[in-house]
């Protein structure tokens, strides 16, 4: 008289269990789950980017413009340059990522090993450009005068080359020093100073017969359009109201402060998954090495930080091209 | 885990004979494309600069080439191609779905958001 019920009569049976239609482990799949949603977050800052681009279409940074620097050659305007080969370094660290899980399919701890290393310096290095891009964004380099509107207005020369604030304006002697919590208010903060006043600026555009204003808005050409020398001076008398040096959340010498702000956003949350993405490598770099995955006779945790690694190289193509080149 | 590596890329077009083997040619053909957007990027050539369905042609060809490079990245990278039809389905439909649903609202809404700029009056409420 057995009354427990030893089998369900459905083993084999689509509906039986034991099933794996994906042919996928959990982990695996959820890592899968994970990137969809991580996907869809990243979208949603690309295309809040997007919207607020078209909002100011006319008038939005040019980002050749703006991301002109490469370590190390100091004065050259190489656009993209740096850019493209943070890009490569990428994809690079992706291809000795694969070639880890292709070794960790074969069993080949050694090779594992030496892929896994090489797949964190290649992050290593992404990150550490993407901070020095960001230090070279913040410091800034030309300055510009922003208006009562919001809008900055850059200098050029008579051919259109962009002048430097330090190149024509002298600074005079300061009185005043930078307010900070040691020596005022020591709940109240301010920003640094910049290097000149509104005042000083105005001198020396008066005094510089070259120099003429840029603004922010966009002409037939594709190019920013130069004020004549008398609107110039009328611009910058009536209507600026601060210098502006580099950028920060707030203000933007490169143009609207929206691109700042989407800049350190979207680069910001994105550097922060390459530097998670490390900091996962690493840890299962020292799993490899310890055996860990040799005993379980199974590299599949390899196969899994990869699937997140690839897909930071992944978000990173969308970026350049979004925030780059288009 | 039987690991059948699906290995050729552009449908067949090229063939390689190891896994290995198809990861490096995958990364020379994301390295021409990403050469070639870089390239195109600091030329800006004239002839690319005509309207096509209200976009330059030259960022279609970037925003071509981008998904190009993505669908290379998860094929062959992520080994979407050695994953069943479903798991493909589940996690590239949706999200191209909503990617796309979620671009094209907020594009229209900022382009709407420009016109009352630009053109000076409120046509509708907004």
């Amino acid at each position: 008289m057995s009354t427990t019920v030893v089998n369900t009569g459905t083993e084999g049976k689509t509906w039986g269990g034991g099933n794996q239609p994906l042919k996928a482990s959990y982990g695996k799949m959820m890592m899968w789950f994970f990137i969809v949603s991580d996907a869809l977050t990243f979208s949603g800052f690309l295309a809040a980017y997007g919207f607020s681009r078209f909002k100011f279409i006319e008038s939005w940074p040019i980002a050749d413009e703006v991301f002109t620097h490469v370590p190390f050659l100091h004065g050259q305007e190489l656009p993209m340059i740096y850019v493209a080969f943070m890009t490569f370094v990428l994809i690079m660290s992706s291809v000795t990522m694969v070639l880890a899980v292709d070794a960790g399919h074969k069993m080949q701890k050694t090779k594992v090993t030496w892929y896994m290393f090489l797949t964190i310096i290649g992050g290593l290095i992404f990150v550490g450009s993407q901070a020095w891009e960001w230090a070279t964004f913040i410091k800034g380099d030309y300055g510009a005068i922003q208006t009562k509107g919001g809008n900055i207005l850059q200098f050029v020369d008579t051919e259109g080359k962009r002048v430097a604030l330090g190149d024509f304006v002298v600074a005079g002697h300061r009185d005043r020093t930078a307010h900070e919590r040691k020596n005022g208010l020591w709940f109240v903060d301010e920003g640094t100073l910049p290097t000149y006043t509104m005042d000083e600026v105005m001198h020396g555009l008066e005094s510089h017969e070259n120099v003429l204003v840029r603004t922010q808005m966009i002409n037939e050409h594709g190019e920013k359009t130069v004020l004549s020398r008398a609107e110039s001076l009328k611009q910058v008398k009536e209507n600026g109201i601060a210098v502006v040096e580099g950028a920060n959340l707030k203000v933007n010498e490169y143009g609207s402060p929206l691109f700042a702000d989407f800049f350190f956003f979207i680069t910001g949350f994105h550097g922060f998954h390459v530097f998670s993405g490390v900091v996962i490598n690493i840890i299962i770099f020292f799993n490899v090495i310890l055996g860990t995955y040799e005993k379980r006779r199974s590299y599949e945790m390899v196969e899994k930080v990869g699937l997140y690694w690839h897909f930071v190289d992944l978000v990173w193509v969308f970026v350049f091209t979004f925030f780059y080149l288009v | 885990m039987a690991h059948a590596h699906k290995l050729e890329i552009l449908r067949g077009l090229i063939k390689f004979k190891s896994n290995t083997q198809k990861i490096w040619g995958v990364l020379i053909l994301l390295t021409i494309v990403t050469a070639v957007e870089v390239v195109l990027g600091i030329y800006k050539p004239e002839a690319l600069m005509a309207k096509v369905l209200g976009m330059k042609l030259l960022n279609w060809i970037f925003i071509i080439l981008t998904i190009v490079k993505a669908y290379y990245i998860t094929w062959d990278f992520m080994h979407m191609r050695d994953e069943t039809k479903a798991l493909r389905r589940m996690v590239v439909w949706t999200a191209v779905f909503l990617i796309c649903y979620l671009i094209f609202i907020l594009l229209q809404e900022g382009g709407y958001i420009e016109g009352v700029y630009s053109s000076g009056f409120v046509k509708r409420d907004f």
